[in-house]
């Protein structure tokens, strides 16, 4: 896949000194779901508004496909919907209206089979008539990613989308997710769920400190940096961890039930077969045994502890 | 030109318009017509012509004015200021539309329901008063440029407010006072002199001037040069919208 948004150095000074991005460095490619992770303040919507044209950049280049975001402002623009983290709304008007307003200034004649289809997608068509005011939360949300994709652009940012929002609708949003994906539009989410990232993101950015500390395939960060554990259900509990299983280095519950073995998922030898050898040769009788794998929150949670 | 953006804007403030009509075009017309019948009809019969006009008739240019810079500003300002209020303004900024299509949507929207306003009340005026209007191009030219004016200097209120008090700062503490002491209800030559030189000072008084020479040819101040009164503060205020928009203040950190 070719790269649609390019950024180069770019950095973010907020006054007096708050420096919000450091040098960053990003490729986005066409048609993936990028997931951008990191912690409050991390620097994910500046970097977010910055491509949009809502925040200037104190240094650095950013271009959406092959046009740079301050002197081809325009056409950058129209490649890009925004839903912005907060929702902001003109609560008078009605949801037809609004996305109609939406689609005409980003220079779009109005076309009212594009808002149908928008519309019915999100779900929204029976309050097309509605005043935005008396919509709810979730409704609302959805309104605002309608407004976004009213333009039909190639490029959208999600930034928190599901904030607030119950599991059911948060779910129905990853399918709308999904849907766009599969019509070629390049999809960058921020997210506080990391359990969204996991279910729908084809890559991850970690971004700590104003820094992308990360950026990998999903499956393969998780691979990579992931632990797998194998644990044993014990038929009889212990009370220390025998010296000759020292080497396994394992982890006995307090109750003395269970033994844990963490292991590398990418080593050549885990140790998995002479550990249940061993184990036998200890006089140590299990019951039943299951294994976990570490999940993309543990990773991201690792990740910027070690940043930190 | 993002043309459809420029449209979306304005369709977007006219049909705010439409939603509050009675606050935008039947309350204002209403207060106004209070002013002809207290000021013109009621005192006005008591009070002898001027310059050949009877009191009455003299004051609609002044009132006219005096609305049309309340109301540009007031549209203008809040036009802008709202999004800023309550976040939409991030969409505007996302958009594909460049600072000059941006205003001419909201200024053009603002001047627009102005000049509206202003001809409702021209009409209404000649259910209390006889009126004539000697120079109808050069009355719909002031009223037009006075319009497009002062809604370009409500919307660099509208982006200079952080707060609702500011927004209302300039129109109640510095607009209306002017617009009453720059002979919307008199003419300057009844003043003593000193009070004359000091009005001169009052640049609404080259818009009052200007206006109701286009209605009755009597003026307090020549109207070539009420002309350019109109003409030199349009040049400021654009100039203004376009540092706010250079530098992004108020919009853009």
């Amino acid at each position: 896949m070719s790269n649609l948004i390019s950024i180069s150095g770019l950095s973010k000074t907020y006054e007096p000194e708050f420096q919000a991005l450091k040098n960053v460095d990003l490729d986005i490619r066409e048609g993936e779901i990028l997931a951008l992770l990191g912690p409050n303040g991390a620097g994910k919507t500046t970097l977010i508004s910055i491509i949009c044209g809502i925040v200037n950049a104190t240094g650095g280049t950013v271009t959406v496909a092959g046009f740079d975001n301050v002197t081809d402002y325009k056409k950058t623009r129209e490649l890009i919907g925004l839903v912005p983290q907060e929702l902001t709304t003109d609560s008078f008007e009605t949801v037809t209206a609004t996305l109609n307003f939406s689609r005409g200034l980003f220079g779009k004649p109005r076309n009212p089979e594009v808002v149908e289809r928008v519309l019915k997608s999100l779900t929204l068509w029976d309050k097309r008539d509605d005043m935005i005011m008396t919509l709810s939360g979730g409704m609302k949300r959805r309104v605002l990613i309608a407004k976004a994709l009213s333009h039909e652009p190639r490029i959208l940012f999600l930034d928190e989308p599901t904030a607030g929002v119950d599991v059911e609708l948060r779910k129905e949003m990853w399918t709308v997710v999904n849907e766009l994906r599969a019509d070629g539009v390049t999809v960058i989410l921020t997210t506080h769920y990391i359990e969204e990232a996991e279910a729908i993101a084809d890559r991850v950015a970690v971004i700590n400190q104003g820094e992308i500390i990360v950026v990998e395939e999903k499956d393969e960060l998780m691979r990579k940096l992931g632990k797998k554990q194998l644990s044993f259900e014990l038929a009889t509990p212990l009370v220390i961890v025998p010296a000759a299983l020292a080497e396994y280095g394992l982890d006995l519950s307090n109750d003395g039930w269970k033994l844990t073995y963490t292991y590398d998922i990418n080593a050549e030898r885990k140790g998995i077969t002479a550990l249940m050898a061993d184990l036998v040769n200890a006089g140590i009788r299990y019951r039943d045994m299951e294994t976990q794998q570490s999940s993309l929150e543990e990773i991201f949670v690792s990740l910027v502890k070690e940043a930190s | 030109m993002n043309i459809y953006g420029v449209l979306a804007i304005y369709r977007f403030e006219m049909a705010r318009t439409k939603r509050t009509i009675l606050q935008s075009i039947v309350s204002p017309v209403i207060s106004t017509s209070l002013y002809f019948i207290v000021f013109g009809s009621a005192i006005g019969s008591q009070i002898t012509e001027i310059d050949g006009v009877s009191y009455g008739s003299f004051i609609v240019p002044g009132l006219i004015m005096l609305m049309l810079l309340t109301q540009s500003i007031s549209n203008a300002s809040f036009s802008i200021y709202f999004p800023k209020f309550v976040g939409t303004i991030y969409e505007l900024l996302s958009a594909p539309v460049s600072y000059f299509e941006i205003v001419l949507g909201y200024v053009g929207a603002a001047a627009t329901k102005s000049v509206m306003l202003g001809l409702i009340i021209l009409v209404t005026a000649r259910f209390f008063v006889p009126l004539e209007i000697a120079h109808p191009f050069w009355m719909l030219a002031f009223l037009v440029l006075t319009a497009v004016t002062f809604s370009l200097f409500g919307f660099i209120i509208g982006i200079w407010a952080d707060n609702f008090e500011k927004l209302q700062l300039v129109p109640l503490l510095v607009v209306t006072p002017l617009a009453f002491l720059g002979g919307s209800f008199y003419s300057i030559s009844m003043l003593p002199p000193l009070w004359q030189k000091i009005s001169l000072l009052n640049p609404v008084l080259y818009l009052v001037s200007g206006f109701r020479w286009s209605f009755f040819e009597s003026q307090d101040v020549a109207v070539g040069i009420s002309l350019g009164m109109i003409l030199l503060f349009l040049a400021i205020c654009i100039g203004i919208t376009w540092w706010i928009f250079k530098t992004g203040y108020q919009l853009k950190s």
